[in-house]
């Protein structure tokens, strides 16, 4: 039995190109489009009509885009939360709870002070407390990560769920509102609101702006570039003269305190309430969309925007098919692009050579 | 001692669900594959057991057998979630990706799945997606005979259960003696710790991961379909297996990836689970309760990493892909 060439070999590409890579990346998301509309042609729907009523039903009208950029802001906020930790390949999951944490901090100074202090020292005040709390609740696993090498990734999560724990609490005992028995707390007073904008939240201005500073903290600056190098190889980082627990719990602690934000900006300008769903899940979304977007903040922009069109849209057609075609086929869908993506990326990385017929003839 | 025992067996009835997901996640990540998708293969396995279930029952009318319906329910729920793991599998093991992040893109889709289906087949069914209560009766009934039963406070606590708790028992019982006494076990458990080792001595490192992955992947789903079938009395309501799989997960390092660990582990979290309806003298609130068993899977976690015992630690190589020519 002669040994033959396997079928396919794979090689590493040299480098793409940034504009055929995202030919490719897009290329994905058609593929993940075409799947699903598999699945809308088995319920009985035709797909071409569904698509484009969601994206109607996104993009359509001022009030619809409105809506579509409010879900936007916490799933782009959520990412770029997670840039500087995932480029130090800290996996942190847990910016669901650091999210939340930072909603309970701002919450506790509104629900405190909103019939006492003016507008303009509560809400700087709300957003400091947020992002410190945020912080500290990122810093914590970073710390016994430094210290003692606790894994990070199952240290996040659980930590996820201690914090909504914590919102479910405060919901239904000290922070509920009067009347008790409702499980929620009362909406916040005028004073404790985020301006709106254009009837989109200020908070978005926020989000916009750390775009921009992650883009520049990673790419431009001593720490940004330490985090790099820890990513790469923490042996390395060491050999350098980099105090890799001290890199860690710092990039941690900015981490938490951008999700912190985005907790205070859900919300002061979103929900105007704290409730167990102030991160409703965009922790754990923001994680794929930060990785998809290479950890690339402008990136991030596109691949959030493309997820809140598509949440926006199936809620739309929810309502259109009068309940028919339930909600969570965003989710589905979302899960679907996001395996075809990250499959892509494969095709990005690697080439594939398949056996020749001439080689096996010249054997 | 009643309530001693019939909080035992609540605390038994509500963990099930979390034996099955932790010990299929116990075999995904002793071969080194850190799935996080645990939450969504439950969803997935829960949902099409019970829509296989009810499209067969529907079909066939007063006709349909109840055995049948079980079986069917049972390949649904396996095979739905092996396949969504042959998908992470596929994406983590041969296309490279990572696996935290497609772990979770699993739970999204997962999830999307299983609320998708249970909806829309509630609609097919006019409000209601739900088995019949002969096909329903097989899951609820204990399996044991009754002279068994009938002893005082052990037959209770030993042999008044339905026969997915059993079989999840004999599942855990079978791992660990496979784990520890088996050539195969021992492979994969070294293709988990060092798979380039692994490679190197002749064990096919992907045949093993994609093996475990989707084993492992089925016997979540089987979570799902004992939650939906046993906890959720046959009928589909939406959102209620919601955090059942991170429970699973975090149950996993408490058991410190071992099978029988898992089995007293779950009735402990079944316990920490259901104390707030039944335990309610120390004025402790009830969300509080809820937390608890994440702060001791907190504090387990912290423990290990700090004592540093080998025997108690996560499978080294967890979370890493192996790709041989990386080495």
């Amino acid at each position: 039995m002669n040994r033959k060439e396997p079928l396919i070999r794979l090689a590493k590409r040299d480098d793409l190109g940034t504009m055929n890579a995202w030919i490719i990346r897009i290329v994905s998301i058609f593929a993940a489009l075409i799947l699903f509309a598999g699945l809308i042609v088995s319920v009985g729907y035709n797909p071409v009509s569904v698509y484009v009523a969601m994206i109607g039903g996104a993009l359509g009208s001022p009030l619809n885009i409105q809506q579509t950029i409010k879900i936007m802001i916490p799933l782009l906020g959520a990412s770029l939360a997670i840039a500087p930790a995932f480029k130090m390949k800290f996996w942190n999951i847990g910016v669901e709870g650091q999210i939340t944490v930072g909603g309970i901090c701002a919450t506790y100074f509104a629900l405190t002070f909103q019939n006492s202090w003016p507008s303009g020292v509560l809400l700087p005040v709300m957003c400091l407390a947020a992002a410190i709390g945020g912080g500290l609740w990122g810093m914590l696993p970073a710390v016994f990560r430094a210290k003692w090498g606790t894994n990070e990734t199952l240290f996040t999560l659980m930590l996820n769920y201690i914090a909504i724990g914590v919102v479910k609490y405060l919901q239904g005992g000290p922070w509920e509102k009067v009347p008790k028995g409702t499980q929620m707390i009362e909406r916040f007073a005028q004073t404790a609101r985020m301006p709106n904008v254009w009837g989109v939240t200020a908070g978005g201005f926020i989000v916009l702006a750390l775009v921009i500073f992650m883009y520049c903290y990673l790419r431009f600056t001593k720490q940004g570039y330490q985090i790099a190098v820890v990513g790469e190889s923490e042996a390395t980082a060491r050999y350098a003269g980099i105090n890799v627990g001290r890199v860690i719990v710092r990039t941690m602690f900015v981490s938490g305190a951008i999700a912190g934000l985005v907790g205070f900006i859900v919300v002061s300008g979103i929900n105007y309430t704290l409730s167990d769903s102030v991160a409703g899940g965009v922790g754990f979304t923001g994680i794929t969309v930060a990785w998809l977007a290479q950890l690339n903040p402008i990136g991030m922009v596109f691949i959030s925007m493309l997820l809140a069109v598509l949440t926006k849209g199936a809620s739309t057609i929810n309502t259109l098919t009068h309940n028919a075609l339930p909600e969570s086929m965003s989710d589905m869908l979302t899960g679907l692009i996001l395996f075809c993506m990250l499959a892509s990326e494969f095709f990005i990385r690697y080439r594939m050579i398949f056996r020749t017929r001439q080689k096996e003839a010249a054997k | 001692m009643t309530f001693f025992v019939n909080f035992f067996v609540a605390a038994v009835l509500m963990g099930t669900t979390l034996m099955y997901g932790t010990l299929g996640e116990i075999l995904t990540e002793k071969a080194g594959n850190m799935n996080l998708g645990v939450e969504g293969l439950i969803y997935m396995g829960g949902s099409s057991g019970l829509i296989a279930a009810f499209l067969y029952e529907r079909a066939l009318g007063a006709g349909a057998v109840p055995g049948v319906s079980v079986a069917l329910a049972f390949i649904a729920a396996f095979l739905a979630a092996a396949l969504g793991s042959l998908l992470y599998a596929f994406l983590t093991i041969t296309l490279r990706t990572n696996q935290n992040v497609t772990g979770l893109a699993l739970t999204i889709f997962g999830v999307g799945y299983g609320e998708f289906f249970g909806e829309y087949f509630r609609g097919v069914g006019g409000g209601r997606l739900q088995i019949s209560e002969a096909a329903g009766a097989i899951y609820s009934k204990p399996l044991l005979p009754a002279f068994l039963r009938d002893i005082p406070v052990v037959g209770k606590l030993l042999f008044s259960y339905n026969f997915m708790i059993y079989l999840c028992v004999a599942i855990a019982f079978v791992m660990a003696w496979y784990f520890a006494r088996t050539r195969s076990g021992m492979s994969l458990r070294a293709v988990g710790e060092d798979p380039a080792t692994a490679d190197a001595a002749g064990i096919n490192v992907t045949r093993y991961k994609y093996l475990a992955t989707c084993l492992g992947g089925g016997i979540c789903g089987l979570g799902g379909l004992y939650f939906t079938m046993v906890s959720g009395g046959g009928n589909w309501s939406t959102g209620a297996m919601d955090g059942k799989g991170w429970l699973a997960v975090a149950l996993v390092i408490f058991a410190l990836w071992r099978p029988l660990r898992a089995v007293w582990g779950s009735i402990v979290f079944g316990a920490l689970m259901i104390m707030y309806m039944r335990v309610t003298q120390f004025h402790i609130p009830t969300e509080i309760y809820k937390i608890l068993p994440y702060v001791v899977t907190v504090i387990v976690l912290i423990s290990i990493s700090i004592r540093q015992k080998r025997e108690n630690q996560p499978p080294a190589s967890l979370g890493v892909a192996y790709f041989r020519e990386e080495r």
